[in-house]
């Protein structure tokens, strides 16, 4: 499991709890309503996926660029625009 | 819906939630879409539902033309993907002219459309990243990626990162990152010093902005970090993710090495148009003010009536320059549609063209240093990717050139560039500055013709739930 505590959220923000996800079979922890693509860049996840010839990861932050895209319960979705909710199950596409 | 509103206004950002305001404020009936959960655009991004950040300059900003949008009885659609345009002069030939249709998927992504008798876009813009060998590995993101980091999640890109390209997005992460413990590696900035220097005169009608500017870079200077001026990233390295890039000067000269975890890079913004082109509107090519622009008078009316466009999917000015474009194209919007008198338009517009025109110096002073940079274009190798949806390497795209390509359309029906789901959103500055070279430059290079859907959208969700005995059969034809 990688806990909520990572050196990249910045401190002194009052967050939500902690929900529970998993990408890839691993138990993530990380406050309600983040986004996804944080929470993921947040527990060391950064290669989410691969294009042609390419690894993917979070680039735009923005929903343009669809290279964050992952599987959330088996749809695709853009990681950047999606809020991590309890019990979410995350797969790299 | 049967309804048809006023205006809608796609995009809350700065101009867009301005626009919104000052429309329903004056009684018009104005529906606000927008992609995010929240209103605010990127530069005033809000966090989501329980964070509680510090407040900051952009920040209140931001709340200041939320809490007034929440006052002025526009209706606010967040969280929606709007995916297909209607109406208009998209009403197939010989048909009545129709109102403005808009087809979206909801927040819990149900489908829904809605009609409207003037549409302002306000879609903002994107960054320009050129590719550069390795750009593609994890832990390269967009500046703009790492400001949303900040202000949206509070969160940082990594723990030793590389700052470069070109612009004040550049020394606003820099900051950002100093600010919150984080270690700069480097700023990489393709800007010589001397170019900062000739954008001040434009920059002294916004002294916050100046003052700004100048506590950024004395930060920097306290702090030790290493400024490279004039000068690019020739590729970042690694096995996996992200482990150090390369600096040389724009000049040549010998390559440095740095280590980092994160390199946060753009090459500049790109005014977002594909609503516009999907209505064929007349388009102009405009470097100064981030690239292609539509064709817009005073009031920002397009050349497709009943269509407007503001903010700085208009042409980059700057978030300072985005609410008085957005008040004067909504007060243009309701003069056309017969809610307002001449005479009150005149009065109610006069002042914000007096902010826009002051706004818009200083922000066109930073557009014009985060214009395209040709020679970044000229050093992508030819095994380097630039259409990453799609795997189309420069040299694909050299081929598809020599073959004959003569057009953005022709290079990506020839190459695929630009035929994936960012439908050239990434690739498409790159792609069309190589074809620009080969057929004498971006106005003859043109762009993509703008198709539907805008963005992507899962099949199964436009098509809604249905039972097969729903679908009419017709009757058979008589043998």
């Amino acid at each position: 499991m990688v806990r909520g505590t990572s050196p990249l959220r910045i401190p002194g923000i009052i967050r939500p709890a902690e929900i529970s996800l998993t990408f890839e079979g691993q138990t993530l922890r990380a406050p309600e309503g983040e986004s996804l693509a944080a929470a993921l860049l947040a527990a060391g996840k950064r290669h989410l996926g691969d294009g042609p010839h390419a690894p993917r990861g979070l680039v735009c932050m923005m929903g343009v660029c669809q290279q964050c895209l992952v599987r959330v319960e088996g749809r695709l979705v853009q990681a950047c625009l999606t809020p991590v909710r309890e019990g979410m199950r995350v797969s790299a596409a | 819906m049967t309804a048809i509103w006023d205006i809608a206004v796609l995009g809350a950002g700065p101009a867009g939630m301005a626009a919104a305001t000052e429309a329903a404020q004056r009684g018009a009936k104005v529906v606000l879409l927008e992609e995010s959960p929240a209103p605010g655009g990127q530069v005033y991004r809000a966090p989501p539902p329980g964070f509680v950040m510090p407040a900051d300059a952009d920040r209140r900003a931001g709340d200041g033309l939320r809490a007034a949008l929440a006052a002025s009885g526009a209706a606010q659609r967040l969280g929606v993907r709007i995916w297909g345009v209607g109406g208009g002069p998209l009403v197939p030939a010989g048909e009545a002219p129709a109102p403005f249709r808009l087809d979206g998927l909801d927040a819990e992504g149900r489908p829904f459309d809605l009609t409207a008798r003037a549409l302002l876009l306000c879609t903002g813009t994107q960054e320009r990243i050129i590719p550069f060998p390795g750009w593609t590995l994890p832990g390269v993101m967009g500046l703009a990626a790492a400001t949303i980091l900040f202000k949206a999640q509070g969160m940082l890109p990594g723990r030793r990162v590389v700052v470069a390209g070109a612009g004040p997005l550049l020394y606003a992460v820099a900051a950002k990152l100093l600010k919150h413990g984080a270690a700069v590696a480097a700023v990489v900035d393709l800007a010589s010093h001397g170019e900062w220097l000739r954008a001040l005169p434009a920059l002294s009608a916004r002294p916050d902005l100046l003052a700004r500017g100048a506590a950024w870079r004395a930060q920097l200077l306290l702090k030790g970090v290493p400024v490279h001026a004039g000068a690019r990233i020739t590729a970042a390295e690694g096995d996996a993710v992200l482990e150090a890039v390369r600096v040389q000067k724009l000049q040549g000269g010998p390559e440095r090495r740095i280590e980092a975890d994160s390199l946060c890079i753009g090459h500049g913004l790109v005014p977002a148009i594909e609503a516009s082109r999907a209505f064929r509107a007349r388009h102009r090519y405009e470097p100064g003010l981030g690239g292609w622009v539509p064709a817009l008078d005073a009031e920002f009316r397009s050349t497709v009536p009943g269509l407007l466009v503001a903010g700085d999917g208009a042409g980059l000015r700057g978030a300072a320059a985005a609410p008085a474009s957005g008040r004067i194209a909504a007060l243009a919007a309701l003069r056309d549609l017969g809610l307002m008198s001449s005479a009150t338009h005149a009065v109610a517009s006069a002042p914000h063209r007096r902010d826009f025109a002051q706004a818009a110096r200083a922000g066109g002073a930073m557009a014009a240093m985060m214009a395209l940079r040709p020679a970044l274009v000229a050093a992508i190798p030819p095994e380097t990717l630039v259409c990453r949806c799609e795997g189309v390497t420069r040299a694909a795209i050299d081929a598809a050139l020599d073959e004959g390509a003569l057009s953005m359309n022709q290079l990506k029906q020839f190459s695929r560039c630009g035929m994936g789901p960012c439908q050239g959103r990434l690739c498409g500055e790159a792609a069309a500055e190589l074809l620009a070279r080969r057929v004498g430059g971006r106005e003859a290079a043109g762009f993509a013709t703008g198709r539907l859907p805008l963005r992507p959208v899962p099949m199964d969700a436009l098509l809604g739930e249905f039972d097969y005995a729903d679908i009419p059969v017709p009757a058979a034809a008589p043998i």
